[in-house]
C-alpha cells in the first residue's frame, strides 16, 4: 500500500488475488474467438488465447511461440471473463507484448518452446500476474521467488493422460507435507535441496500451503479427472486438448466444470459423465520419448 | 448442522478468504452448494468470483428457487464483486440470460474499470465501520452505476458507490476478505 496515494495498482496482492477468484473453476485453452464464446458459456472462469493447442503443438512440431496478437484481441473481444495468453519460458519481450495487449494472465508455458534454458521471466518487473507451470514443490517455489502469482502443475499437454498432472500435484503436496514435519533448524537444509530461499520454504512449512493458488493441468481430459484432480487438493483445473478435441466441446466443457464445483460427490459425478460423446483420443505419456516430454522444460 | 447460522455460497470463487475472515470472528460457517445446505442459515456469502461461472453452476443445479426463497425468508446476504453482480436488479455488460438474485436495487455494470491491469489496493473510506479507511482489493471490479431510494451507499470508489446496503443486505464491488480487515463482515454478522 502506497503512503500518500489511495489506490494501487500491480501488487503482488492483486495479482494473486485475482488467481484466487479463479478457485474452483476451469480455465480452457480456445483457439478461436467462437471457440471462447463456447468456453464462457460454457462457465469457464478463464480463457487461454492459444494458436494452437497442445495436442496440436506435439503433433505438428516445430518451433512454439506466443500466439499472434490480433488472435489475442479478438478473443478478449469476444468474452468477458478474464483471457490468458502464453510466452516462451524466457521470453520477456513477448511477455512485454502480452502485458502492452493487456491480457488478464501470463502464462510462461513450457508448451511453447523455451526461449531460454537458463534464466525464467523477471516476473516482479511486470503489473500483469504470471503463471508458471512446476512438477514439485521446489519448482514452484522457484517460480514464485521470481514473481509468479500462480501456479498450476505441469502434468504432460497435449495428451489427455492424466498421469502426469497426478504425480506433479502429488508430488508438490508430498513436498509441503514433509516441509510440515522438519524441525525448525532443519529447514535450512531444505531450501537449500529445493532451490528455494528460507524464507518462502518457512512460510510454507507454517502454512501448510503454497502462497499462491494451484491449478492442475496437463492431461485433463474428462469431468472424473477434473474431479481426482481437485480431490488430490488442487485449487482448480487448466484443460487443454481436452475439449475441443473431443467430440461435443460444448457438452464436455460443461460438465468438467460442473464436476469441478462437485468434485466430491459422486452421485453428481456419475451424472455430469454420462452421453458427453466422444473425449479426445490421447497419447499415453508412457509411451512418449524423454525428448518428447514438455514438463521437463523450464525447471 | 443446525448450530450454524451463516454459510458461503461455494460454486467457485474467493470462499476460503471469507471463511477465514469469518471463522476468525469466532463464526462457524457452512459451504453451500446444494439447497438442502441453506437451511437454518441467517446470513449468506457470494463470494467473490467469475458471476458467469456461478450463473451457470445456479441455473444447472436449480438453486435459483431455493436461494430466492432463503432471502424471501429473511437470510440476509453479504456479497462481494460477482457476488453483488448476482444481487442485482439489473446487469450491465453479463450475459444475455445471467441469473439475478435481485435482493438489492442496484444496477451494476461488469468489468466497469477495465481489465486486470486496473485492479487495485485501494484504502477506503467506510464511515459506517470506523474512521479507519479499510484496505480492499478491487479486482477487475464492477461498478454500481445506479442505486434505488431504498439503497444506502456506504463508500465510493472513482465516483461510484461501492459499497451499499439495502435492508439486510449488505453489497460490496471490492473484496475485503484479500486484504483480511474483518470489520465489514463485522458489520453484516452485527444484522443478523
Amino acid at each position: 500500500m502506497s503512503q500518500n496515494g489511495h489506490v494501487e495498482t500491480g501488487t503482488a496482492r492483486v495479482k494473486r488475488g485475482l488467481a484466487e477468484m479463479l478457485k474452483g473453476g476451469v480455465i480452457m485453452d480456445v483457439v478461436t474467438p467462437d471457440q471462447a464464446e463456447i468456453a464462457q458459456e460454457a462457465g469457464a472462469v478463464a480463457v487461454m488465447a492459444l494458436e494452437r493447442v497442445p495436442a496440436d503443438i506435439r503433433a505438428q512440431g516445430g518451433v512454439a511461440r506466443m500466439s499472434d496478437p490480433s488472435l489475442i484481441k479478438a478473443i478478449m473481444g469476444a468474452v468477458s471473463i478474464p483471457v490468458m495468453a502464453k510466452c516462451r519460458i524466457g521470453h520477456f519481450v513477448e511477455a512485454q507484448i502480452l502485458e502492452a495487449l493487456g491480457v488478464d494472465y501470463i502464462d510462461e508455458s513450457e508448451v511453447l518452446t523455451p526461449a531460454d534454458e537458463e534464466n525464467h521471466v523477471d516476473k516482479w518487473q511486470f503489473k500483469i500476474p504470471f503463471v508458471c507451470g512446476a512438477r514439485n514443490l521446489g519448482e514452484a517455489l522457484r517460480r514464485i521467488s521470481e514473481g509468479a502469482a500462480m501456479i498450476r502443475t505441469k502434468g504432460e499437454a497435449g495428451t489427455g493422460d492424466v498421469v502426469e498432472a497426478v504425480r506433479h500435484m502429488r508430488s508438490v503436496s508430498q513436498g509441503i507435507r514433509r516441509l510440515q514435519g522438519l524441525r525448525g533448524d532443519e529447514l535450512a537444509s531444505a531450501a537449500k535441496e529445493l532451490g528455494a530461499s528460507l524464507e518462502l520454504v518457512r512460510e510454507v512449512a507454517t502454512t501448510g500451503k503454497l502462497p499462491v493458488v494451484n491449478f492442475s493441468a496437463g492431461g485433463i481430459a474428462t469431468p472424473a479427472d477434473a474431479a481426482l484432480m481437485m480431490q488430490l487438493g488442487c485449487d482448480g483445473n487448466f484443460v487443454g486438448s481436452g475439449i475441443f478435441k473431443s467430440g461435443n466441446p460444448l457438452l464436455r466443457a460443461k460438465a468438467i466444470v460442473q464436476a469441478t464445483t462437485y468434485f466430491d460427490k459422486p452421485e453428481i459425478l456419475a451424472e455430469v459423465s454420462e452421453g458427453l460423446g466422444e473425449p479426445m483420443v490421447g497419447i499415453s505419456s508412457s509411451s512418449l520419448r524423454p525428448e518428447e516430454l514438455l514438463a521437463g522444460r523450464g525447471i | 448442522m443446525s448450530a450454524v447460522k451463516v454459510g458461503i455460497l461455494a460454486l467457485q470463487g474467493d470462499v476460503r478468504e471469507h471463511r477465514q475472515v469469518l471463522e476468525s470472528l469466532g463464526v462457524e460457517v457452512r459451504q453451500v452448494r446444494l439447497a438442502a445446505e441453506l437451511e437454518g442459515l441467517a446470513g449468506l456469502v457470494v463470494p467473490g468470483g467469475e458471476s458467469t461461472t456461478m450463473s451457470r453452476l445456479i441455473q444447472r443445479f436449480d438453486l435459483l428457487g431455493p436461494l430466492q426463497e432463503a432471502f424471501a425468508g429473511g437470510m440476509a446476504a453479504l456479497t462481494t464483486c460477482a457476488g453483488t453482480i448476482l444481487a442485482a436488479r439489473e446487469i450491465r455488460d453479463g450475459l444475455p440470460d445471467q441469473v439475478r438474485l435481485e435482493l438489492l436495487d442496484i444496477v451494476v455494470r461488469r468489468n466497469a474499470f477495465g481489465r486486470q491491469r486496473e485492479s487495485a489496493e485501494v484504502l477506503l473510506e467506510i464511515p459506517a465501520v470506523g474512521p479507519e479507511p479499510v484496505p480492499v482489493a478491487f479486482i477487475r471490479a464492477p461498478a454500481i452505476e445506479e442505486v434505488g431510494p431504498g439503497v444506502e451507499i456506504l463508500a465510493s470508489y472513482r465516483d461510484e458507490p461501492a459499497a451499499v446496503r439495502q435492508g439486510r443486505h449488505l453489497a460490496l464491488t471490492f473484496h475485503p476478505e484479500i486484504t483480511g480487515d474483518p470489520r465489514l463482515h463485522r458489520l453484516f454478522l452485527s444484522g443478523l
